[in-house]
C-alpha cells in the first residue's frame, strides 16, 4: 500500500537525521537539501539510496540534480511507488 | 597527550591499568570468530566503544582506525590545552598500519550481496590509510601539512620522528603526531595467523603477550589510537604549556633484509638507536630506560635484543627496560604512539612500566626487565622507545625529562 505525502516525509525526515544528525523535525516540505540542511553530496547519495530501500522505489542518478527541496524528493518518492 | 587503547579509554586510565599490572587481552565476543573458526579467538580489544565517546554522525563517516584517531587527537589537544595557533604553523603527523580495513571489506561485502549502488560514497576517504590524519588536521584546523607514514608496526614512531624533524625545519611551531589501528577483523586475524605471527593462546589470553618469556608463541593483535601534541620549546614555553617532557630524537632506518624477517645482526635497528641518540646529543650511556617495541615473537625479542646490545654493550645491563605490549597487546600503527606515551610518562613520573606475563625469562634475553613500576633516577633522565616493522623499517625515538 502506497504511503501517503506526510507519511514519505516522516520516513525521509529519519533517513535525514540518521545520516546527518539533523533533527527529523526540520527536515521540511519547503527546505532545500544544499542551502538550507547543508546536505552535501556525499550525504545526499546515501540518502538517496537509504530512501531507494526503505520505500522501495528506485531513484535514478539524473533524478537525483532535480530533487532540490525535501518537497522534491517526497514527490517524487510519493509518485514512484 | 591522548589515547584509547586496550587498557582504558583516554591515557591516564590507560597509565593507570599498567602500572597496576593489569591486561587488556581477552576473547573476542563476535560471532565471526566461530563463523570463521578463526585459529585466534583473543585480542587486546579497545576498552571504551568509540560510539560511547563520538556522534553518531563520526561513527557513520569514520573508519573504526579513523575514530580511535579522533578521540586520542582530541584528548591530547585539550590536555596541551588547546593551543592557540596559527593554523599555518600547525601539522598532523598521524600513522597507521593497514588503514580502514573495516570499510575496505564492509564495503567488499555490500558489492557483492547488493551491488555498486549499495557501496557507499564515502569508503574511499574512510578506507584510505591517511583518513585518521586527515580526520585530525579537519578537527583542529591544521593548515601546516597533514601527513601519514606507513611502516606497518612502526609507522606511528616514524611519525613521532618525523613530527621532531618538521618541527626543527622551523616551517611549524605545533604538530600532532601518533598514529592508530583498527584491525580486530576476521581478515588481518586470518592472514597474520597464517603467517604464525600471533599467539595461539586461546585458553589464557591475559596471559598470551609475554615478551621475553621463554614460552612466548607470538604476537597478540591489538586497537586502539594515541596522540601527542608536540611543539617548539619556545612556542610552549610562550604560551605557559604543561611540558610533560623533551623530545630529543627521533631517527628512521631500514634493513633491506627480508620483508618480514628482522635482520639477526640488528645492525639496522642499532644504527637507529644511534642515531636518535646522536640527535639528542646524547651517549648511550646516558638512557636508563627503554619502552621497547618486543611484541613477544620468538625471533623478533631476541632481534631486538641484539640490535640493543650493538648500541648499549655492558650498559645494557643497568637499563630499565619495559616490554608494555605485553599489557596492551600490538597495536600495530598505533603501538609506537601509546609508547611515546609510556615513555613520557614514565620519565614524568619517574617510574618504569611493569612487563606482565614474564615467568621464566629466556636466558638468550638477559635484558633488565622491570616486571612490577620501578622508579627512575633523579635529574636528567633519558629514555628511548623503539618499534620496527615488516618491512624492514626501524624507527627510534628519544625523550629526556624536562628540567624547564
Amino acid at each position: 500500500m502506497a504511503l501517503s505525502q506526510s507519511e514519505v516525509l516522516a520516513g525521509l525526515a529519519e533517513i535525514v537525521n540518521d545520516e546527518t544528525g539533523i533533527a527529523a523535525d526540520a527536515v521540511q516540505l519547503d527546505k532545500s537539501f544544499t542551502d538550507d540542511l547543508d546536505i552535501d553530496s556525499i550525504s545526499m547519495m546515501t540518502i538517496v539510496v537509504n530512501a531507494e530501500d526503505k520505500f522501495g522505489v528506485k531513484i535514478p542518478d539524473e533524478e537525483v540534480k532535480n530533487l532540490v527541496t525535501v518537497g522534491d524528493a517526497v514527490n517524487f518518492i510519493t509518485n514512484a511507488q | 597527550m591522548g589515547a584509547t587503547t586496550p587498557l582504558g579509554g583516554d591515557a591516564r586510565s590507560t597509565w593507570k591499568a599498567l602500572l597496576a599490572g593489569e591486561s587488556g587481552i581477552s576473547t573476542i565476543n563476535a560471532e565471526w570468530v566461530a563463523k570463521y573458526e578463526l585459529p585466534v579467538t583473543f585480542a587486546g580489544q579497545a576498552k571504551v566503544n568509540a560510539a560511547e565517546v563520538l556522534t553518531p554522525q563520526e561513527i557513520k563517516r569514520l573508519d573504526p582506525s579513523s575514530q580511535f584517531a579522533l578521540i586520542a587527537a582530541r584528548e591530547a589537544w585539550a590536555d596541551a590545552g588547546s593551543p592557540d595557533v596559527v593554523p599555518e604553523r600547525l601539522a598532523v603527523e598521524y600513522a597507521t598500519g593497514i588503514g580502514g580495513v573495516w570499510t575496505l571489506l564492509d564495503a567488499y561485502d555490500a558489492l557483492k550481496e547488493k551491488g555498486p549502488r549499495r557501496v557507499l560514497p564515502m569508503t574511499i576517504p574512510m578506507l584510505m590509510p591517511n583518513g585518521p590524519a586527515a580526520a585530525i588536521g579537519m578537527d583542529i584546523a591544521a593548515r601546516g601539512g597533514v601527513r601519514t607514514a606507513v611502516s606497518a608496526c612502526a609507522s606511528s614512531t616514524e611519525a613521532v620522528a618525523n613530527a621532531i624533524a618538521r618541527l626543527r625545519s622551523g616551517e611549524i611551531d605545533v604538530v600532532v603526531a601518533g598514529g592508530c589501528e583498527a584491525g580486530i577483523h576476521p581478515l588481518p586475524i586470518a592472514a597474520f595467523a597464517a603467517m604464525h605471527a600471533l599467539s595461539k593462546r586461546n585458553d589464557n589470553p591475559a596471559g598470551a603477550s609475554r615478551p621475553y618469556d621463554l614460552n612466548r608463541d607470538g604476537f597478540v593483535m591489538g586497537e586502539g589510537a594515541g596522540a601527542l601534541v608536540l611543539e617548539t620549546e619556545d612556542h610552549a614555553k610562550k604560551r605557559g604549556a604543561k611540558i610533560y617532557a623533551e623530545l630529543v630524537g627521533g631517527a628512521v632506518t631500514s634493513d633491506a633484509h627480508h620483508i618480514t624477517a628482522p635482520d639477526p645482526e640488528g645492525t639496522g635497528a642499532a644504527r637507529a638507536v644511534t642515531a636518535a641518540l646522536q640527535q639528542a646529543n646524547a651517549k648511550p650511556e646516558d638512557v636508563v630506560h627503554i619502552n621497547a617495541h618486543a611484541t613477544s615473537t620468538p625471533v623478533g625479542d631476541i632481534a631486538e635484543y641484539t640490535a640493543l646490545l650493538r648500541v648499549f654493550g655492558d650498559h645494557l645491563g643497568n637499563i630499565a627496560v619495559s616490554a608494555t605490549k605485553s599489557a596492551t597487546g600490538h597495536l600495530l600503527g598505533g603501538a609506537g604512539a601509546i609508547e611515546a606515551i609510556f615513555t613520557v610518562l614514565a620519565l614524568h613520573e619517574r617510574t618504569a612500566p611493569p612487563t606482565i606475563n614474564l615467568e621464566n625469562q629466556d636466558p638468550a634475553i638477559p635484558l633488565d626487565v622491570v616486571t612490577s613500576p620501578r622508579t627512575l633516577p633523579e635529574g636528567p633522565i633519558l629514555a628511548i622507545s623503539t618499534s620496527f616493522g615488516f618491512g624492514g623499517h626501524n624507527a627510534v625515538i628519544a625523550f629526556r625529562s624536562y628540567q624547564g
